[in-house]
């Protein structure tokens, strides 16, 4: 009998106090703001540093406070580590009262994150995580999905070279999670655009030679390699492709190319590469201005993962705003409920299952002639609208969406 | 067509050649680390490391101070070396009379910082080195094209490995290495000077793991973290040929570099473990590896 009136005497201080939280505006006087992400691996120069660059300027453009409160921003490395970055995101959210967690790549990682985001009710956007799994079978009420995701990829690269013609493919594909889903995907694009796959060949993570997996994606006379991988592998297939004379012959998609990477190619190798990004600096005034800002600060030019880092804090600040508080519930309902209109993306919005929906590029790498100086890469192709860029609603397998 | 193993013998030809490609780089990685372990019984764990900053170094030169290809071939080793023979001074002198343990913690800790600071200053994506203009192109050999420069590589690597072979077997300076290894005491009796020989020679091994960064430059992406993966397997490529059997690395790099080529056709997802999983049968069959004389 004790026990339970102890039992009970705890619960009710805690709904009192949760009551009192959910109630009273922003929890302990600061909106605390952690970017968790690689700061010294893989993912490092395309989101790491730069990320947290580009949250620090979200939080400047907002003017430093919301409803009158001091904004924060925490950053760690995870490692790449799904169980270091559970850790940290237990951490922040119990000790450190950090209100949301940003960029979070690797999908690993993301998912882990999401699970605690979940049972806490806190806030996640991921920016550089990449698997549909984030809006699908593992989606949170919490979070958002903000650049980009391997369907989107898949659908921007994939359908567009097989349209042009590109329509026998065979795969080189990084054999983790990553990969493989990245691939199905792509694979499910070329056979409903009509092309077909020949082959793959499943490469350990990371490979440095790509000579004997390009030998047989040369042998597999397909007219496209689609590369299912990232980083530094992808750079070195690149570069090694040229190097074995299969490009020009043969046409390669890389598939998840970043800024950073066609940066540390170089223009001569990566020329004439089609690729599907969220985020392009040179695409209008508004990211034009924006980049340049960040350049200065950080010394290269935003990745799409960066900016969508800028682009997410400053709807997640404004959001706050409008709910009054900092509660997660009700400032996810806020940033659902209010368009995404800035230098990113126009007219963006977020669905229940967590995608924000907002419109693509397709890019190809300009020739070193074509190139008017440092940083000038691409020629935008084509502009590829969020409804068709993502994947519809209607197929989404997360038990979030009222179907 | 004729076949092996179920894939056109052309295909076949092809890829044990790339495998001789990959297996010079082992050989030369492997060689370094066998003539520092056979003199101065240190694992020399900072051998990836050393083989990052010998391609650094060339892509430095060629950067900063215009300098090409071939001068970086004979400059970049002999910068790399040089920081080695401070790092033997300063920091390995001390340790030999210890435990094998300390030498490795201690050059596995110095990998890590100097990866570090390279990864500070240059990112991780890697940068681009450039093939030289007399290396560019390709021949088609009927059963594939050969980068001309892969078969430099194939070259360059094979002169290196077995003019250091002839120098420590058949050689008078050879010959004075060998005795240090076998007896330094009594070889300084003999008026030799011992520490000055150590020092050399440890500055030569890191020479040749610069001498290989500076050949992988223009092939894989300058980063500051290429060695560190590779450096196991080259490990385990010691270990499978002997610990301290110069010949011995030299063979089974070129030897686990067409095994591990002929994974990546027949099961690719494997080739990163292959040389492992020969590694421990060939310690559980010979423990002193295949060219290592019993203990």
């Amino acid at each position: 009998m004790k026990r339970l009136v102890r039992v009970l005497g705890v619960l009710g201080t805690v709904l009192l106090a949760a009551a009192a939280w959910a109630g009273s505006g922003i929890s302990d006087g600061v909106i605390r703001i952690g970017v968790l992400n690689d700061m010294s691996g893989t993912y490092s120069d395309l989101a790491g540093p730069g990320s947290v660059v580009a949250a620090k300027m979200a939080v400047e453009d907002f003017g430093g406070k919301v409803l009158g409160k001091p904004i924060e921003i925490l950053s760690a490395d995870h490692l790449n580590k799904p169980d270091v970055a559970a850790n940290k995101a237990r951490e922040w959210y119990d000790k450190d009262k950090v209100d949301a967690i940003v960029d979070l790549p690797t999908s690993s990682c993301a998912l882990a994150v999401l699970e605690v985001a979940k049972q806490k009710n806190k806030i996640t956007i991921v920016s550089t995580g990449a698997s549909t799994r984030i809006t699908n079978k593992n989606c949170s009420p919490t979070n958002v999905h903000w650049t980009y995701d391997t369907y989107a990829l898949a659908v921007g690269t994939a359908k567009a070279i097989v349209a042009e013609g590109g329509d026998t493919w065979f795969f080189l594909t990084a054999d983790y999670a990553f990969g493989h889903s990245l691939e199905k995907d792509t694979a499910e694009v070329v056979k409903a655009s009509g092309g077909k796959v020949v082959g793959a060949v499943r490469h350990p993570f990371p490979s440095a030679d790509f000579s004997s997996f390009l030998m047989q994606a040369q042998a597999s006379k397909a007219k496209i390699i689609g590369l299912a991988n990232a980083g530094a592998d992808t750079t070195n297939a690149i570069k090694q492709a040229r190097e074995f004379g299969i490009t020009p012959n043969q046409t390669l998609a890389g598939l998840l190319v970043f800024l950073t990477d066609v940066h540390s190619l170089g223009l001569e190798t990566a020329q004439g590469m089609q690729l599907t990004t969220g985020f392009y600096w040179d695409y209008n005034d508004e990211t034009r201005a924006w980049s340049k800002r960040f350049n200065e600060r950080h010394g290269r030019m935003p990745t799409m993962v960066q900016a969508g880092v800028y682009s997410s804090l400053m709807h997640y600040f404004k959001a706050v705003e409008k709910a009054g508080t900092d509660e997660a519930t009700a400032v996810m309902k806020a940033m659902k409920a209010i368009p995404v209109n800035d230098m990113f993306a126009k007219n963006g919005w977020i669905r229940d299952d967590g995608r924000m929906v907002h419109d693509m590029y397709l890019v190809q790498v300009k020739s070193p002639s074509e190139s008017k100086g440092e940083w000038d890469y691409y020629k935008v192709l084509r502009v590829i609208p969020g409804d068709e860029a993502f994947m519809p609603l209607e197929k989404s397998t997360c038990p979030l969406v009222k179907k | 067509m004729s076949e092996v193993f179920g894939i056109p013998i052309q295909a076949f030809l092809g890829q044990l050649l790339i495998g001789l490609i990959n297996g010079s780089f082992y050989a030369i990685l492997s060689l370094g680390l066998a003539v520092i372990f056979g003199l101065l019984n240190i694992i020399n764990f900072t051998h990836g490391a050393q083989y990052m900053m010998g391609a650094f170094v060339a892509w430095m030169g060629l950067k900063y101070l215009g300098i090409n290809y071939w001068a970086a071939l004979l400059l970049s080793p002999l910068v790399v070396g040089l920081t080695g023979v401070v790092i033997e001074r300063l920091c390995l002198r001390r340790l030999y009379q210890l435990d094998h343990l300390y030498g490795l913690l201690l050059t596995f800790g110095l990998a890590l910082v100097v990866e570090g600071l390279f990864r500070q200053g240059y990112g991780i994506s890697g940068l681009s080195y450039p093939v030289p203009k007399l290396l560019q192109g390709g021949e088609n050999l009927g059963f594939m094209y050969l980068p001309i420069y892969r078969a430099w590589v194939v070259v360059a690597s094979l002169v290196v490995c077995f003019g250091t072979w002839y120098v420590i077997e058949r050689t008078k300076l050879g010959a004075y290495l060998r005795a240090g290894t076998e007896n330094p005491r009594l070889l300084q009796a003999f008026g030799i000077n011992v520490p000055v020989m150590v020092t050399l020679t440890y500055g030569f091994g890191v020479a040749l793991a610069a001498f290989a960064g500076v050949l992988a430059a223009p092939i894989y992406q300058v980063n500051p973290v290429m060695g560190s993966n590779l450096v196991i397997v080259v490990f385990a490529v010691v270990v499978i040929g002997g610990m301290g059997s110069i010949f011995g690395s030299i063979v089974t790099g070129l030897g686990l570099g067409v095994v591990e080529g002929l994974t990546k056709v027949f099961y690719p997802e494997a080739s990163a473990v292959v040389v492992f999983v020969i590694m421990a049968l060939v310690l559980l069959v010979r423990p002193a590896g295949l060219f290592g004389r019993e203990a």
